[in-house]
């Protein structure tokens, strides 16, 4: 099977109003894949440039902030002769339907990928129950 | 006969070339979907010049850098990899899907002869930089006037 040609979509820009920043330059959405099975729910975020100690992951209430800083590359003295993108930070928020166990939360950064997990809270996890015949 | 302007050294560009060139970038940005420019193929790259380095860079989050393939030929430079998803068992349900995998392949013609044999890669949090020094024969050379 041949793998599937990729195609550029153009970064998304955050719409203005929507947690305005107080940085100046662009912020964008980053794609997302969201996940869940029984015990939890993942987050995949691309973020490409994001150091892991820039990332910042606020739960409060129902309502997931992820946010993350780019610390631009490209130093003073370069001189930009060819642009087909923008450096900028990514935000995105998400809320939440699941009890999330909020000590268990785990977040890495790989190679501009953010993985998040959340794990649901034991109350939140289906449980069979069983009938009992009398 | 071609008239081709001379601008290999950022200092002797013209102030106007700098302002239309930033002026296009505004409208650029600003009239999403608009842009004829825009160009399908993955990645997005950003060329920049230092001295007498030409940079190239592209955003591949997720890449592995052993699937990356990058050749200079013939003035051309061209990246080529494949960006792997991994898939979750069937007991997972998604609930969004917005990222990408397959393969990609990107041509970009230099601005300015680079020596092939220098180049260059390295890949930080899922930004590829590709360093191309330029070739000593594009690189100005100070003649000194002797007196006699």
């Amino acid at each position: 099977m041949t793998a599937k040609e990729m195609e550029l979509r153009k970064k998304q820009e955050v719409s203005k109003g929507a947690g305005e920043g107080t940085r100046p330059g662009p912020v964008f959405v980053p794609a997302v894949d969201i996940l869940e099975n029984i015990n939890e729910i993942t987050i995949f975020a691309d973020m490409p440039g994001v150091e892991s100690s820039n990332v910042d992951i606020d739960l409060r209430d129902n309502q997931l902030t992820i946010v993350g800083r780019v610390e631009p590359l490209e130093k003073e003295k370069e001189v930009s002769l060819y642009k087909e993108f923008n450096w900028g930070d990514y935000y995105r928020q998400f809320t939440l339907s699941n009890v999330i166990d909020q000590a268990k939360i785990t977040a890495k950064m790989d190679n501009g990928v953010l993985r998040l997990v959340l794990p649901k809270v034991e109350k939140a996890k289906p449980q069979k129950i069983k009938v009992i015949t009398a | 006969m071609a008239i081709v302007r001379f601008n290999s050294n950022p200092d002797e560009r013209s102030e106007f070339d700098r302002l239309r060139q930033e002026v296009n970038q505004l409208f650029n940005l600003f009239t999403p979907g608009a842009d004829p420019f825009f160009s399908r193929v993955y990645p997005a790259v950003n060329l920049t010049e230092e001295g007498n380095i030409l940079l190239v860079r592209a955003e591949l989050p997720g890449v592995n850098p052993e699937s990356l393939d990058i050749s200079v030929v013939e003035g051309k430079l061209l990246i080529s990899g494949e960006r792997k998803i991994e898939v979750e068992d069937e007991k997972t349900s998604y609930h969004r899907r917005e990222r990408e995998a397959g393969v990609f392949r990107r041509t970009m013609v230099l601005p300015l002869k680079v020596d092939s044999g220098k180049v260059s890669a390295s890949m930080k949090n899922g930004v590829l930089t590709i360093t191309l020094p330029k070739s000593e024969e594009v690189i100005p050379r100070k003649i000194t006037v002797k007196t006699t």
